[in-house]
């Protein structure tokens, strides 16, 4: 039975997501008999690039993912490299796993809320240091340069790679290196940069790589923060698929497959930057030791890593603000006068959308964590090494962009009479959500102690009882956390939502990007907030009861 | 002993070093003068804060600990400055070789920065492999280097970042049985030909022998009868001095 769980996963997961990425490549060329398309030949491609603005597009989408995702890794490496002996540092984890939580579109919302020429930040400052005493004409979100694009991936991209980072740093003996290094004559910075972070790349490298995809294609992001006209390549695609007109549909497929060799390409970029990095800093490498401490450069480091974090939290603040706001005159800081009206206005339809998230996000996460549990436990009982190849494949979800396959699997859905159905929607969540259930499991499940399961096993004599009875409950705190973590993905989905979803489901974070592009900001926060609030009560959740649970079990701490 | 009180002696000094752990003594206070080229052994089962006096040491120590005294490398107070910068060559348990780094690269890796031309780098890094029988192994992954071969390269790397004292953390007790003399001698060898002042932490009594040094016991007693010789408990004990702070010029 226990052996079944790995060849499940594997059909539930790339089986779908190959099919769709060929059923979306075939209507590229003309193929796609529904829509009277017989004749096979190169007309969508011509009719993409056609599309007023293409090229920008595509030079907006490699230049907004590539700075990202360097960005994000400069960060990341530069606060770890200078703070890594300090206290903040060893609180990094607890302080950023609410950014964690929170999804990609409210941080979104509530970045554009925050910078906007009328946001909070402009009016915290005017018009006492700018002299402002109305909004500036200036185009800060979707600015054509795609910086606050860039800007709302790294809030959500820095915290990523940060736990990533941490959870190498726990597989190698950073310690010990450092010291080794250290008494070698460098000081803690250098010693980080020169013998931790070569031994933990290669660990960090597919979540690098799937932050470079994720910058390449992420629409909703793109639709709140990126330039509109024209957008980058994966919006203008996701504009064209939802086009009246239906003959459209072969150029957005044509682009569609774009975006993939265009994600493909990047990554083959990135993989030969990473190999010829060290070659270049080889000399750098061996060049001895200075004894220079770097102050300016903790500091410095400690400022970007606060402002990233503090971006986040205001940005979500002011959702709340603008959601219980009668009048905000600008330029004051607060608003002149609160209510709750919104909130009782918006209550009902809130009900519908917060339930169609909720159920799937509850559905996709319980799923995916039992099949986790049944691979690992496939894995354990039967022996099998933790398969480092799986990873890859555990990863392509993650790598290849959405945009590339869920047409072509909407298509399929279509012939099996299940597009627009619950198990369409839940199935497409799964997808996304399965990798990371799995990835936050794997590891305290590995490292679980087999005497517990062996003398468990001796006394039962049940393998189904020693699991439900003993295994899972002693990895009862995990196992929550990687729930938590599987609906916070669930939650924040989008596109998957509107394509397997048929357009017969609306979720929050549906309603919060489409809401985004309106002008009402006191609903757009109500609906952001709300959105973000439901993985952080997840979380929370999944932190407190094990602690009330096990309160009277000091072994559980 | 009164010489240390007026010259700033040579040699690794520890004056009235006390570790205190949650309100429990962990090291006594405890002065020690080590002269290069000699060895003075700390003997001490596990748990009996050796390890936390090498911490301290290599500025290490955790928080937690309330460490007092000082440490005096070839007349320089040294008890604040990093590690970095206290001139200690250490030489762990492991060998902790780099391992995305070649041989020859975790030897140049070592050598200061005020050596500058590559060309004297490289010679400088030639010559400690040689001198490790290692001749032609720059190109190697120390992963495919064995257990002897490591160690050797350890030590080399060690010294080729021109140490002022060398705290060895029980350097030999990974190592095999057979490996473990010629090693000994090897490190010994080198310590004393570099004249270099050298604290080696153990709880091996054949190495406490080996290095023939005085010997310092710390924590509570092993059990068994005391192998090292009687001569050289009693040199340590001459050497817990009383309160006796060195004036620094």
């Amino acid at each position: 039975m226990l052996r079944l769980f790995p060849v499940v996963t594997l059909a539930v997961f790339l089986a779908p997501v190959a099919a769709g990425m060929v059923a979306t490549a075939l209507p590229a060329f003309g193929y796609l008999p529904a829509l009277g398309g017989h004749q096979v030949g190169g007309a969508p491609w011509q009719r993409l690039l056609a599309t007023p603005g293409f090229w920008t597009s595509v030079h907006l989408t490699v230049q907004s993912g590539l700075l990202a995702t360097l960005l994000a890794l400069a960060i990341v490496i530069g606060f770890c490299s200078a703070m890594h002996n300090t206290r903040l540092f060893r609180r990094a984890q607890v302080i950023l796993s609410p950014l964690l939580a929170t999804p990609h579109v409210a941080v979104a919302i509530g970045l554009a809320f925050l910078i906007a020429p009328a946001g909070w930040a402009s009016r915290l400052v005017s018009p006492g240091l700018t002299g402002w005493q109305r909004p500036p004409d200036l185009a800060i979100v979707h600015d054509a340069g795609g910086l606050s694009f860039v800007l709302g991936l790294l809030l959500k991209e820095v915290p990523y790679l940060m736990f990533m980072t941490l959870s190498a740093l726990n597989q190698i003996r950073s310690g010990e290196t450092l010291v080794a290094a250290r008494s070698l004559g460098y000081p803690p910075a250098a010693a980080w940069l020169k013998t931790v972070l070569p031994q933990i790349y290669p660990q960090i490298r597919l979540p690098v790589y799937a932050v470079l995809a994720f910058s390449m294609s992420v629409v909703d992001v793109a639709v709140v923060l990126a330039p509109t006209n024209p957008p980058p390549l994966s919006t203008l695609v996701f504009r064209m698929f939802t086009d009246r007109d239906l003959a459209v549909v072969f150029p957005a497929c044509a682009g569609a497959c774009l975006q993939l060799l265009l994600v493909v390409a990047m990554l083959g970029v990135w993989r030969a930057g990473e190999l010829g990095f060290p070659m270049l800093t080889r000399r750098w490498l061996t060049a001895g030791g200075t004894h220079k401490t770097g102050a300016g450069l903790r500091a410095m480091w400690t400022a970007v890593m606060a402002t990233m974090v503090a971006l986040s939290i205001l940005g979500t603040l002011s959702l709340a603000v603008w959601s219980f706001t009668q009048t905000w005159f600008y330029p004051r800081a607060l608003p002149a006068a609160w209510t709750l009206s919104h909130w009782e206005r918006h209550a009902a339809d809130l009900a519908g959308p917060g339930g169609t998230t909720l159920a799937t996000g509850l559905a996709a996460a319980l799923l995916a964590m039992v099949l986790s549990l049944g691979c690992l436990q496939n894995e354990r009982v039967n022996g099998l090494g933790s398969a480092a190849r799986a990873l890859w494949l555990l990863y392509t979800p993650l790598l290849v962009p959405q945009i590339a396959f869920l047409f072509g699997a909407q298509m399929l859905l279509v012939r099996m009479g299940l597009d627009g159905t619950w198990i369409a929607l839940i199935w497409s969540h799964l997808l996304f959500v399965f990798p990371y259930v799995f990835l936050s499991l794997a590891d305290p499940w590995r490292s679980f102690d087999l005497r517990y399961r062996n003398s468990a096993l001796a006394l039962t004599g049940s393998p189904l009882r020693t699991f439900l009875r003993i295994e899972l409950p002693l990895m009862g705190r995990p196992a929550l956390f990687a729930l938590a973590i599987g609906f916070a993905v669930s939650v924040g989905q989008y596109l998957p939502t509107i394509f397997a979803g048929g357009g017969r489901f609306t979720t929050l974070t549906v309603e919060a990007v489409t809401l985004s592009s309106g002008s009402d900001a006191r609903v757009t926060g109500i609906y952001a907030l709300v959105q973000a609030g439901l993985p952080l009560l997840a979380y929370m959740l999944a932190i407190a009861y094990p602690a009330w649970r096990y309160r009277h079990r000091k072994g559980m701490g | 002993m009164d010489h240390l009180r007026t010259v700033p002696p040579r040699g690794l000094l520890l004056t009235r070093v006390r570790i205190v752990l949650n309100g429990i003594e962990l090291i006594p206070e405890t002065s020690l003068a080590v002269r290069p080229g000699e060895v003075v052994t700390i003997m001490g089962p596990s748990g009996s804060g050796k390890s936390s006096l090498l911490a301290y040491l290599c500025g290490t120590l955790d928080r937690a600990f309330q460490a007092t005294g000082e440490i005096w490398v070839n007349g320089i107070d040294v008890t604040r400055l990093p590690i970095e910068e206290r001139q200690i060559g250490i030489l762990f348990q492991d060998d902790l070789l780099f391992p995305h780094m070649t041989v020859g690269e975790n030897l140049l890796f070592a050598i200061p920065r005020a050596v500058r031309s590559r060309r004297e780098r490289r010679e400088l890094m030639r010559q400690a492999l040689a001198e490790a029988d290692l001749a032609g192994y720059e190109e190697r992954d120390p992963a495919t280097l064995s257990g002897g071969q490591r160690a050797r390269v350890a030590l080399m790397r060690t010294l080729l970042a021109r140490p002022r004292a060398v705290l060895l953390d029980e350097p030999f007790s990974k190592l095999d049985e057979d490996l473990q003399t010629t090693i000994r001698q090897f490190v010994f060898g080198h310590v004393h030909a570099q004249e270099l002042p050298t604290l080696l932490v153990t709880h091996a009594a054949e190495d406490a022998q080996a290095a023939g040094g005085p010997v310092l016991r710390v924590g509570r007693p092993a059990a068994g009868p005391p192998v090292e010789p009687f001569a050289a408990a009693r040199s340590a004990l001459s050497r817990i001095r009383p309160a006796a702070k060195p004036r620094h010029p």
